[in-house]
């Protein structure tokens, strides 16, 4: 029960800090990633574990220890890791015979598991092997899902979900354009997915668009889909759910037609025509004989404003 | 005009070199240069994300077997999508960021993609009693300035804190003695005490708001003491019993109903009154009990029936387990919130328990549970 967990008063403001930093807030935090070896990792397993790191900084938590446990069997290790290190995302890497060059890829919510993705390694070239100029630590990466698969597919529809939650990075009101250096592209064919990262070089054009040239930066990964462990829609649609503050507020009283006119509406008072000040009005004043009896009320029009 | 852009095509052309065209892929004929590209199902994109999610099915041909032709194919697909996101991303409203020099930067709409939360959202904290009171009274916050004129010092001081206006409270080296106050008595301790007492207080009333919120926080919800039109006898009964101890004198001079059972105080807490038979009372009942007493003591059967103890004990087991099992799986609703309200529901067991205690408690403990 929760009555056991000691509740920790800060004693200093750095230590209220780090506890304000951690608890529930409106707007969320960038999500970190932590990067866990199994007990059996591979050099294969272990290079993805690092380029993935280089590409997640500063995001990221590699942990060097290999870690025994099974995150299909048991959640409690990895819940544990989330809690210490505040960490939402993971990926987890082992190797057996059963099941070569594993890469399990999840996220959690309020620091229990929400889903988990088994994935196969079949091709892996690494940030190393490629010999180019790479892109800047921390940049922003340009995502990319090619392929009917990620639509049909539920499993496939949430892995990209994932995908696009991993790689993702800090959201951000505005964007240097000539910054948009890397790009992220997932394909999928045949039950395979192709992960590739390149490097975009923006070349003239004739036009105020620049021309792409895509230069291959590692690493690139050729993945297969093995078990999956989704979570419950009830439960997923919980984690989805926003407060209602951040909703963005609807102005009232203002509407838009299709040919981009804006309309606003106003609320007059009921206005007591007979002591209407018609005396200043000179558009009022037709003939001297007709003054009197005269309906000097201006008919309510709607504003306008284009 | 067109003359001109066509003459820049082809330097650009000239100046970027060769590059292959995969045979499947629907591209237009070779305007190489151009920032145009077709596809057959148009792109959905995310730019908060910078996210484009292409639906068009990859050419299954080019990417059957392993090798760099397969990674020119798939470059080539990477191309024309990136090509399409950055036509997107041009298309957004950008402006010079730090005057005229600066860098072009566009102003990224909302992401729209819906991505699960790391936390649940922050639950809003009930107002203390104070926030209650002042909410009531219409009591509103007084904006304070955080610096105060120290007409001694000659300068801004902070209201409260280090240094502040008005010298540090605890070196006052003159206190005056009130006008009823005792000669005697130390008024620099009397100071040290107040201030003692005051911290104390208001750290008490931070934790009690802290608990409130708390127990707030994980609250279950009470069964309704008003009529609803779905209560059990057990609700019933409660309200019942809440309402009678409900007077000023907690119950006890209320006039029992009709049928209402005389209920005994609950034992432990509550209920501290041991019940003692009469000194010189029934003798009859007396005298019957002593030979009860004695037979049990002199027959050879063991006054504690172990297998029908042992049975009751399973029973018991089976009984806890099978509630907890339904707990979990009825933990809302109308069924849960009954299996809640329902304690241990003895019945038979509480009952026999209740017969024997006033006849023979003495009896060597009977059926008595183990604690």
């Amino acid at each position: 029960m929760d009555a056991l967990e000691r509740v920790v008063k800060p004693k200093t403001k750095r230590a209220k800090r780090f506890l304000e930093k951690r608890e529930p807030k409106l707007t969320e935090n960038t999500k970190n990633a932590m990067l866990i070896k199994g007990g059996n990792a591979n050099l294969t397993v272990t290079e993805v574990l690092k380029d993935i790191y280089a590409v997640k900084k500063p995001f990221a938590v590699l942990y060097k220890k290999k870690n025994i446990t099974r995150p299909f069997e048991d959640q409690t290790s990895l819940e544990f890791f989330s809690k210490k290190s505040d960490c939402s995302l993971f990926l987890f890497g082992s190797h057996n015979k059963k099941r070569p060059n594993n890469l399990i890829i999840g996220r959690m919510f309020d620091y229990h598991v929400l889903d988990m993705i088994e994935l196969g390694i079949e091709n892996f070239v690494s940030l190393k092997d490629v010999k180019n100029n790479k892109c800047p630590e921390g940049t922003k990466p340009m995502l990319i899902f090619a392929g009917d698969m990620f639509d049909l597919n539920e499993e496939y529809r949430r892995l990209k979900n994932l995908l696009i939650d991993f790689f993702r990075g800090p959201t951000v009101p505005s964007i240097r354009l000539a910054g948009l250096e890397h790009v992220l592209h997932f394909t999928a064919l045949d039950g395979k997915i192709y992960m590739r990262s390149y490097r975009v070089l923006l070349k003239k054009s004739g036009c105020k668009i620049p021309r792409i040239e895509l230069e291959d930066i590692g690493p690139s990964l050729d993945l297969v889909m093995r078990r999956t462990h989704l979570a419950s829609d009830d439960l997923y649609k919980l984690s989805l759910k926003q407060p209602k503050a951040l909703k963005p507020k609807k102005k009232k009283n203002i509407s838009h037609d299709v040919f981009g006119t804006t309309y606003g509406r106003i609320h007059m008072q009921k206005q007591d025509l007979s002591k209407l000040q018609t005396r200043k009005m000179k558009g009022l004043r037709k003939r001297r004989a007709e003054k009197s009896a005269q309906d000097g009320g201006i008919s309510p029009k709607k504003a306008k404003s284009a | 005009m067109a003359a001109a852009v066509r003459v820049e095509e082809l330097l650009a052309a000239a100046a970027a070199g060769e590059r292959e065209t995969p045979p499947g892929e629907p591209q237009p004929p070779p305007q190489p240069r151009g920032v145009s590209v077709e596809k057959e199902l148009e792109l959905e994109f995310d730019l908060g994300n910078l996210l484009a999610l292409d639906p068009n099915p990859p050419p299954a041909a080019g990417l059957r077997g392993a090798g760099p032709r397969r990674e020119a194919v798939l470059r080539a697909l990477a191309r024309d999508n990136v090509q399409l996101l950055v036509a997107q991303l041009w298309a957004l409203p950008a402006e010079r960021a730090g005057g005229a020099a600066g860098p072009l930067v566009a102003r990224l709409p909302e992401p729209s993609c819906r991505l699960p939360r790391e936390k649940p959202p922050p639950r809003p904290r009930p107002p203390t009693r104070w926030e209650q009171f002042a909410r009531l009274k219409g009591i509103r916050r007084r904006k304070r300035s955080s610096l105060v004129w120290d007409e001694q010092a000659k300068e801004w001081r902070r209201r409260w804190g280090y240094r502040r206006a008005g010298g540090d409270p605890a070196r006052s080296w003159l206190v005056e003695v009130p006008a009823g106050a005792d000669p005697e008595e130390d008024q620099f301790a009397k100071k040290r005490q107040e201030k003692r007492e005051r911290v104390a207080r208001n750290e008490f009333n931070r934790l009690r708001n802290l608990a409130r919120a708390h127990r707030a926080a994980t609250a279950v919800p009470a069964p309704p003491l008003h009529p609803t039109g779905h209560q059990s006898r057990e609700e019933l009964g409660l309200a019942a019993r809440v309402a009678r101890v409900s007077t000023a004198s907690l119950g006890r001079f209320q006039p029992r109903l009709p049928k209402e059972p005389v209920e005994l105080p609950p034992r432990g807490r509550g209920g501290k009154k041991r019940r003692f038979q009469p000194v010189l009372g029934d003798l009859a009942a007396e005298r019957g009990r002593q030979l009860e007493l004695l037979r049990t003591m002199n027959s050879k059967k063991p006054a504690l029936d172990i297998t029908r103890a042992v049975n009751k004990q399973l029973r018991e087991e089976d009984a806890e387990a099978a509630s907890a099992k339904g707990k979990k799986r009825g933990q809302r609703g109308k069924r849960g919130r009954r299996q809640q309200q329902r304690p241990g529901r003895g019945g038979k067991k509480s009952g026999a328990r209740r017969q024997q205690r006033p006849a023979g408690g003495s009896a060597g403990g009977g059926k008595r549970k183990k604690a």
